[in-house]
């Protein structure tokens, strides 16, 4: 009797568990047959190749939007992967208690704040300094790399601090005990052995760069055409979805979710480099 | 996706048959008026409703033709084969290309709009302005405000990929309150004190000139009905033509042709 129950109850939770992965299949699928025909109409080369971004003429080319995506996500990560590391730092090592207690919480208070109050703060102070500044529209790259550098730097300091914490004593204890300062212990023992902890966090943070829609589009201006500097305005992969939604239909409709697709394999592409190197630093 | 909003769309379409409703579909420009009126209207008539539906000109034509909607909205010329359905202007819509106040140009003519457009014009000075590069704003792919301004100034002409795209009237006024270079464009009736509109070919965006035609950014905001309107169709389309709902279109901001006073 017993043992009909917990069977029962193992199959219920193993049920529970099948449904949101049929979401997911239910989803792909579904981006998979509204996009896929825009995609075999255009030709995969050109679709992805493609300059020019004209729907209402039949012209689907994402590379500008592709471009777009990498320069802020790799704008967004020179920026904040270096801020956040040495915060995992300052947390780790340096911070009194009393001080990480207070620290610690508050950088896990950005990860809560609405992605849409981040792009109004940005349109409001961000894109008028640089407009100021350094010249141009303000509406930028540089723009939504600030505001995404913000963004995942929740990410990766609570990553990449767990993957320092997790690091056993001895190491930190024999590389003092042999004569080397603090810093040098920091740079030399700890980095290195935290490095696959580390890794997973900046590539995590840029899987969160690249997938995130409501605060670019409203700092970013954009624009279909390829940057040609960091104070030109673009746009990603994301927010040509987001800007154009609302009165697409037919074909325009479906290269929209062919745009998912492409968005979809780079997540999928960064998630999977993730998990690599998760298992070959347990290797 | 589709196949879900669509059966939504016709459960509510059935719902509302049964307690005599009126269904009215189409351009999202046209949307939040036809909203005000059906509020009006509903207000004035308890008992019937009106729902009203966004989708686009096309699809507020089709879904009239095919009787899926009562009316519907359009908010640009019909084309010669749509003529034959039954349709009315409701009112005109103005559309201003706007600039920074402190932008010292204050009239240009088609033809340098459709050079800003086309990024032939790329700074302010070759019109007489600041010496100062041109930041260009378009609405999105798809969105009448932005197929009207192809149609009423670009002429065939491509507007510039390197046009920055906004999503919103709102948020084209915002961008170029802040920026002394930026210039777009918006429905005349979101026109407010800290943007200037340019004054085309020396005529300024007015009610009046748009009225007596000498000011050309207008487009047309029809109802359109597969046949001659009867029944509850005619009484709310009467209404939004009597003097009250003339005046509550103009009271939102549209340009009515003067009847209501």
């Amino acid at each position: 009797m017993n043992n009909l129950k917990e069977k029962l109850i193992g199959n219920g939770f193993f049920l529970i568990a099948l449904s949101t992965l049929s979401v997911l299949a239910l989803i792909t699928v579904f981006i998979l047959i509204e996009g896929v025909p825009v995609i075999a109409k255009v030709g995969l080369f050109n679709f992805i190749f493609g300059m020019k971004w004209a729907p209402s003429q039949g012209a689907f080319g994402i590379f500008p939007m592709i471009v777009g995506s990498v320069s802020v996500t790799v704008g967004a990560a020179l920026l904040g992967v270096p801020t956040a590391i040495c915060c995992s730092i300052f947390l780790t090592e340096f911070a009194p208690p009393a001080v990480s207690k207070i620290v610690r919480p508050a950088i896990q208070l950005l990860a809560g704040i609405p992605s849409v109050v981040y792009g109004f703060w940005g349109l409001t102070f961000i894109v008028p300094a640089i407009r100021n500044f350094l010249g141009g529209p303000g509406l930028s790259v540089l723009a939504g790399s600030i505001i995404l550098a913000i963004m995942i730097l929740p990410t990766i300091v609570s990553i990449s601090e767990v993957s320092i914490l997790a690091l056993p004593r001895q190491y930190k204890e024999g590389s003092l005990a042999l004569g080397a300062t603090h810093w040098q212990t920091i740079r030399s023992v700890l980095l290195p052995a935290a490095k696959s902890g580390i890794m997973t966090s900046v590539i995590l943070g840029m899987g969160r760069a690249i997938g995130e829609t409501m605060a670019v589009i409203m700092v970013l201006g954009n624009a279909v055409a390829l940057p040609k500097s960091i104070l030109d305005p673009a746009r990603t992969l994301t927010t040509n979805i987001g800007i154009e939604m609302g009165y697409a239909s037919g074909e325009h409709q479906q290269a929209l979710f062919a745009t998912g697709i492409v968005l979809l394999v780079i997540i999928m592409l960064l998630n999977s480099a993730a998990q690599l190197i998760v298992q070959r630093g347990r290797d | 996706m589709c196949a879900l909003i669509f059966s939504m769309c016709l459960l509510s379409a059935c719902g509302n048959k049964t307690k005599a409703g009126i269904i009215v579909a189409g351009s999202t420009s046209v949307q939040p008026f036809a909203e005000a009126l059906a509020e009006e209207y509903m207000h004035l008539n308890p008992g019937t409703l009106i729902d009203i539906q966004g989708g686009g000109s096309s699809a507020g034509v089709m879904a009239a033709k095919s009787d899926t909607a009562n009316v519907g909205m359009s908010s640009r010329e019909l084309t010669t084969e749509e003529k034959s359905l039954w349709y009315v202007e409701i009112a005109k819509d103005g559309l201003a290309v706007i600039i920074h106040p402190k932008n010292p140009i204050a009239n240009l003519t088609m033809e340098q709009i459709r050079g800003i457009y086309t990024a032939e014009i790329s700074n302010w000075g070759e019109l007489g302005g600041s010496n100062s590069s041109i930041h260009v704003i378009t609405r999105e792919e798809g969105s009448g405000t932005r197929s009207a301004f192809e149609s009423l100034v670009m002429g065939g002409a491509e507007i510039t990929p390197k046009a920055m795209v906004q999503d919103s009237n709102g948020a084209v006024r915002q961008l170029v309150e802040d920026d002394p270079a930026a210039i777009g464009f918006i429905s005349l009736g979101l026109v407010n004190d800290k943007v200037k509109a340019l004054e085309m070919e020396g005529i300024a965006a007015s009610r009046e000139n748009i009225i007596n035609g000498s000011y050309r950014l207008s487009r047309p905001f029809l109802f359109v009905t597969h046949t001659e309107p009867e029944g509850d169709t005619k009484k709310f389309i009467d209404f939004t033509l009597s003097a009250e709902g003339q005046r509550l279109l103009a009271a939102e901001g549209l340009i009515t042709t003067g009847k209501e006073s």
